[in-house]
């Protein structure tokens, strides 16, 4: 065989090998997801969501206080975490850009986007479980909302910096003061790329467990009282899966399709925000 | 000759400590157009940008010396910046329009200054659009978003923008170098036309430009003046030899 | 006309924005402090270096030692980026130098979408889907043919029953694999065109011009993002806890039970009942801290290194 002839077999070689492996990453794609949905299709009735639990061992009962409650936990982590993400990252790309500081926050908040969510668990445990006595929801939102802090603050702070310098110095030159400048002319420009980031980061805590699994604990009753513990669809999942109970593990696939489908449904909605506004 | 702005012995250091510019001494005519020409980095932006001290947005910069407009020093400490930009504007080199709609963008410096009422600001804003000829284009569309115009357009409607809070000067800052021909020739008839009710400066590297549009002209270099003098006189017959090798092209 | 300087909302909205901001570094002290000081009891029983390599974790005698945790979390780690680096740079390939320029786009869409996967869905699937598969086919399998060689061998011994390392770090990284793709994608991209094409230019092949060219020149930002889905891997919970089986022990097959910090916090930290087992609980989540921490820090060093090589 010439060297010639051994290159090209070799290249073909070795890109067919990278087919194969993007083709394996996209078969687990299609494995898991397909699981999820034939499991969770077969055990998606209506009372999964008007009915709560019933005692261990009986067949039937529904998860309706899961998912109220991890509704709940959302939305207060939610109104926690968004402002201090968003206030943040607009302190470190106006106020402070080029500043060390700046530059000390972003690379931190880039750590803390990837820690173990259940070492916050733990730290949300000890300062927020321990003096109130017992577990609840509140400690649950807390969690959340330090998780979802630093992920805003990032997104937040990438999309003012993508508003031209330009822009800013025109409005100045109108005679706006800066803060007039931020809200009303940086932030319009961003508002799409800061609203994704904001979806991305819902997505991200919205199927988070371990977070909840000593702060926000579980209840097998309903409730909406978030001082006492209060039950979430994911730490459910997590209880019922490990169970021993086959129609736990069947409301478990089911709550699984669901969180899935909702997860996925608004990260593809923030991702097509991104492309239809920033393709220009 | 009225004089409207008068720039006495002003030095200027970015910071870091860079001597910008060095004495420079000007007299800037009332209703006139002024040009500022210079080869690249010869501190006619600098100097422009010191009429309505947006460097002072930037940390370490110092001004020494005095601008003086209307009686007062604009480059003392007391001075409101945001009462100054008003009455001297700016327009910038790339189009920048707001993200808003055409009518919220030249709406946006009279809403700064607290005129709510919707008569008001329509009145004034269709005012604005006239003096800067673009009314007629975008009268169907004014609650359109503003990136749907053309450059010329665009930029036409950054200066309506401007015109809108009624400043008594307004800078500009390369205005056509973005732009096509067409709308170049557009903007030097729209100056030439405000030039009657408002005071303007015109920072250009385009000569030609210069020696159409502007009455009074003055010739950096280096940070410093080199000649000032009527339009005319400097690219005729300027009186410094370097004035002269730059209007002939010798550099650039 | 006077001149006054206004100053009020504007220093309100500064300090507004700088409070937020600041929350970031309170969390992370506040993390280190609290965790500190409930670990505080645990460290005075049994001292920080030997608690890190004690063996024994006895909630009755009360004596506990972190070495089979981090043992189990550094083997799955470990084992999970094996498997997981060659594939996600294949992906990566694939998708910048492979795929016809319209896939491009999908295929890269689709792997974003896996890497927004809970962690919980991916452990569900393996205890109930991949675990029957790796106890009745896979490491049988394993058992019969490479478990048979001498030294290697005793990876693969034991009862396969499906929950063990090999499983988890399977799962686990199936689970990073996206991530680590999109990265190395990134890292590939960077590469500029031209030098590229001089290569083509040169009658390079397809593959030369990847191995040559595209990898020496992306490597740090590829490594990189290796530390950093290793970070990740190391903080895992959900994806593991279904599958790992949590027992306490250090062992040479595959096919064994084991315990990661993540895991042990997640199965008994609702159930310590002595003060001395919950404050060796958050020892090991402080010390898990630390090690991620510092393993996050390093790979943001070498993303930055390759950020600055694009500037020059």
């Amino acid at each position: 065989m010439t060297r010639r002839t051994w290159r090209k077999f070799e290249s073909s070689l070795a890109l067919s090998l990278c087919a194969f492996a993007a083709f394996i990453g996209l078969f687990w794609l299609v494995f898991i997801l397909g699981d999820v949905l034939i499991q969770g299709i077969g055990a998606l009735n209506l009372s999964l969501f008007t009915q709560d639990p019933v005692p261990p061992g009986m067949d039937g009962g529904g998860l309706r206080n899961a998912f109220v409650g991890q509704f709940l936990i959302t939305v207060v982590a939610t109104l926690i975490g968004v402002p201090l993400g968003v206030l943040g990252g607009t302190f470190i790309a106006e106020y402070a850009r080029g500043k060390v500081i700046a530059r000390v926050i972003s690379d931190l908040s880039d750590i803390m986007v990837s820690v173990p969510s259940i070492v916050v668990g733990t730290f949300i445990y000890a300062i927020v479980v321990l003096p109130i006595g017992h577990f609840n929801g509140w400690a649950g939102a807390i969690a959340l909302a330090v998780i979802m802090i630093p992920v805003v603050l990032r997104t937040t702070e990438s999309m003012l910096t993508l508003v031209p310098w330009t822009l800013r110095e025109a409005a100045f030159a109108l005679g706006a003061p800066y803060y007039k400048v931020i809200v009303q002319v940086v932030y319009r420009g961003a508002a799409a790329g800061i609203f994704t980031g904001v979806l991305l980061s819902i997505a991200r805590v919205a199927g988070e467990t371990a977070p909840l699994l000593f702060t926000s604990f579980s209840n097998n009753f309903f409730s909406t009282d978030m001082n006492q513990p209060i039950s979430s669809l994911t730490v459910t999942i997590f209880q019922y899966a490990m169970g021993p109970y086959d129609d736990w593990h069947r409301q478990a696939w089911a709550a699984s399709l669901i969180i899935t489908l909702v997860i996925l449904l608004v990260t593809v909605i923030g991702r097509a925000i991104i492309k239809v506004r920033y393709q220009k | 000759m009225t004089v409207n702005i008068e720039v006495k012995n002003l030095n200027f250091y970015y910071s870091g400590g860079v001597h910008a510019l060095k004495n420079i001494n000007l007299s800037i005519r009332k209703n006139a157009v002024t040009a500022l020409i210079g080869p690249s980095g010869c501190g006619k932006t600098t100097l422009l940008r010191c009429f309505n001290r947006m460097h002072d947005l930037y940390p370490g910069n110092k001004y020494e010396g005095e601008i003086i407009f209307d009686e007062e020093n604009i480059l003392s400490d007391d001075v409101d910046l945001i009462d100054l930009r008003s009455r001297i504007g700016m327009v910038f080199q790339k189009p920048t329009p707001f993200p808003m709609s055409i009518f919220d963008n030249v709406a946006y410096g009279l809403k700064l200054r607290g005129v709510r009422k919707k008569a008001d600001l329509s009145e004034r804003v269709e005012h604005s659009l006239r003096q800067a000829a673009l009314w007629d284009e975008v009268k169907d569309k004014l609650f359109q978003s503003a990136y749907a115009l053309s450059g010329g357009q665009q930029q036409r409607l950054v200066i309506a923008r401007a015109l809108a809070v009624e400043p008594e000067a307004l800078l500009f800052d390369e205005p056509t170098s973005a732009l096509d021909p067409i709308s170049t020739a557009k903007i030097e008839e729209l100056v030439e036309q405000l030039k009657k009710s408002v005071t303007i400066i015109i920072v250009t590297h385009n000569m030609q430009q210069a020696a159409r549009v502007s009455d009074e002209t003055g010739f950096l270099m280096l940070g410093e003046m080199i000649e000032v003098g009527s339009t005319d006189t400097i690219f005729t017959a300027p009186k410094e030899k370097l004035t002269e090798d730059y209007v002939t092209g010798r550099f650039g | 006309m006077p001149f006054r300087i206004k100053r009020g909302p504007d220093t309100i909205f500064y300090g507004l924005t700088a409070v937020a901001s600041l929350s970031v570094l309170l969390i992370i002290l506040g993390i280190v402090i609290v965790l500190y000081k409930e670990a505080a009891l645990s460290i005075g029983k049994f001292g920080v270096w030997r608690f890190i390599v004690s063996t024994e974790w006895n909630p009755v005698r009360e004596i506990f030692g972190a070495a089979t945790n981090i043992f189990g979390t550094v083997v799955t780690t470990a084992l999970s980026m094996i498997i997981a680096l060659p594939v996600a740079v294949g992906i990566a390939v694939f998708m910048t130098e492979i795929a016809p320029k319209p896939l491009r786009g999908t295929i890269g869409a689709a792997i974003e979408l896996l890497a927004a996967i809970p962690s919980i869905i991916y452990g569900m699937w393996g205890l109930f889907t991949l675990a029957p598969i790796m106890s009745e086919y896979i490491e049988p399998a394993l058992q019969n043919t490479i478990g048979k060689l001498p030294l290697v061998g005793i990876l693969f011994q034991g009862t396969p029953l499906g929950i063990d390392i090999l499983t988890a770090s399977v799962i686990l990284s199936i689970m990073i694999i996206p991530f680590t793709a999109s990265i190395s994608r990134d890292a590939f991209n960077l590469t500029p065109s031209v030098v590229k094409e001089s290569a083509y230019g040169l009658g390079a092949t397809k593959w030369e011009v990847v191995k040559n060219v595209v990898l020496p020149y992306s490597k740090v930002g590829v490594f990189g993002g290796a530390v950093l889905s290793m970070g990740r891997a190391l903080g895992e919970t959900m994806a593991v806890a279904f599958v790992l089986g949590n027992s306490h022990q250090i062992t040479s097959s595959l096919f064994d039970a084991a315990a990661t910090i993540t895991v042990t916090l997640a199965n008994e930290f609702t159930e310590a009942d002595t003060d001395i087992y919950l404050s060796s609980l958050f020892n090991l989540a402080l010390i898990l801290f630390v090690l991620s921490f510092i393993t996050l820090a390093i790979a943001k060093f070498f993303l930055f290194r390759a950020q600055r090589k694009l500037a020059r």
